[in-house]
């Protein structure tokens, strides 16, 4: 289990990003929702230690991390963003490159790299240049770049975002089957519901930098718990 | 002339002072071009304005400057260096690692930010992520290489006010070019000066070679 206490980030004299308290149970995908610049973002790079914080700590299965340096702790978890933001090379040294970093042997790396070319449906691409690829293979190389890691949680920065609806559909339906098969437990921001009641068994809806409302996708949508989400589901059912 | 070994001579120390101040431009302006491009520190816009001034320093002023600080009366002169190859590198790098860390830092500012977000992200230490960004940025980084090369093999100013131009000591290309156009030798100094080029030429192409071997299909 994952918990998120007391986490804030302060921009001057702005409080940007104020949670409470948040939880993730292993295994689970929890989808954070919210409109445009709500600070979901910035609640993903803060926990990845990406951005500086002003307060806060998470804990994995009850023991802070606060100890950890940064460098320990992001080699525990593994971040996608929006854009596949891949290096030029090839596939298989792209998804290499988080094992690289850690030190595994050759020999160790090669068939783990294999296994999630293989589940991402990318085998074929194994030894193309990254450059090549279209949006949608270049995300799946990025998915398998963090999944290669088994990270004990898994950030995602709304990873469809920049595919068009076809692809997305194709990967969110890989995703589905692939997260849970691989006991991943998921951070995952999107600013879409229909995405997130597909990925994630709950949702946190995030507003101005605060969690509003967390719970089952359904109970939520059936349920607001207060105007601002109400306001925010309804401008997004267009997509529902 | 080609086979004077007077003139080999020149050559191969042309080359030795040119690749060694390029040499030590590098390891002194790449770490710094790095910092300055990815850092976040007061002054940092003032820092690189005197970089980027520095990368069109005058060979002569410089030459002026390290003249009067290895002059024997000079703060360095204990030293003596002045009228020695090494007088002439310590010029040649005063003129070169402004370029290198100047090239490197807009090499490395053109990549996308997001980029080092997401090397942490994936659990690159902060060496790491460096070696990452200079693999990604290589093809910019090899041209500032060429370009600092550039800037020393053909420099003459420095190297004449430093170096003395001592026949068997610090000639060097350019100083012996000039020196031969002086003397009315002007077929001496057109040799040389194909000689020059040539050399440059060569280095350049080597380094293209690789560059493109780097670049993107």
């Amino acid at each position: 289990m994952i918990e998120i206490r007391d986490l804030r980030v302060r921009r001057g004299e702005r409080t940007v990003l104020e949670v409470g308290h948040l939880q993730i149970a292993k295994n689970e995908v929890l989808a954070i929702v919210g409109p445009n610049g709500a600070g979901k973002s910035t609640l993903l790079l803060a926990l990845a230690r990406l951005l500086r914080r002003d307060g806060g700590d998470i804990l994995f299965n009850g023991m802070s991390v606060a100890g950890e340096s940064d460098l320990v702790f992001r080699r525990r978890i593994a971040l996608v963003l929006q854009d596949p933001l891949l290096f030029d090379t090839s596939v298989f040294d792209n998804i290499a490159i988080g094992l690289r970093f850690r030190g595994l042997h050759k020999s160790d790396i090669q068939p783990r790299v294999n296994v999630w070319l293989e589940s991402l449906g990318s085998a074929q691409l194994k030894n193309r240049r990254a450059s090549e690829l279209s949006g949608g293979e270049g995300q799946r190389v990025s998915l398998a770049r963090a999944l290669v890691l088994e990270p004990e949680l898994l950030l995602l920065d709304e990873p469809f975002g920049a595919l068009d609806p076809p692809t997305r559909n194709r990967l969110l339906d890989d995703l589905k089957r692939i997260l849970p098969e691989s006991r991943t437990t998921t951070i995952f921001i999107t600013h879409n519901l229909t995405e997130a009641r597909q990925l994630a068994g709950r949702m946190a809806i995030i507003i101005a930098g605060r969690v509003r409302q967390t719970g089952l996708v359904t109970e939520i949508i059936n349920a607001p718990a207060d105007e601002d989400v109400r306001s925010f589901l309804a401008a997004e059912n267009g997509g529902y | 002339m080609l086979f004077d070994p007077e003139i080999w001579q020149i050559t191969l120390l042309s080359l030795e002072v040119a690749g060694l101040s390029t040499l030590i431009s590098l390891v002194i302006g790449l770490p710094l071009g790095t910092w300055l491009a990815l850092g976040k520190f007061p002054g940092r816009s003032i820092f690189m304005s005197v970089v980027n001034t520095g990368m069109g320093l005058p060979p002569v002023v410089v030459g002026l400057f390290v003249a009067l600080m290895l002059w024997r009366s000079g703060p360095l002169g204990d030293l003596q260096l002045i009228y020695t190859p090494a007088a002439i590198v310590i010029a040649q790098v005063i003129i070169s690692f402004p370029v290198v860390t100047g090239l490197t830092a807009a090499s490395l500012q053109i990549l996308d930010p997001r980029l080092r977000l997401q090397l942490l992200g994936l659990g690159a230490s902060t060496t790491q992520m460096v070696l990452m960004l200079w693999r990604e940025a290589r093809l910019p980084l090899l041209a500032a290489l060429m370009a600092a090369f550039g800037a020393v093999i053909s420099e003459v100013g420095a190297s004449m006010m430093v170096g003395g131009n001592i026949r068997g000591q610090t000639r060097v290309l350019t100083t012996a070019i000039v020196l031969e156009t002086s003397k009315g030798n002007f077929n001496s100094a057109i040799a040389l000066g194909v000689l020059l080029l040539a050399i440059t030429f060569l280095v350049n192409w080597a380094l293209t070679v690789i560059q493109q071997r780097g670049a993107k299909r």
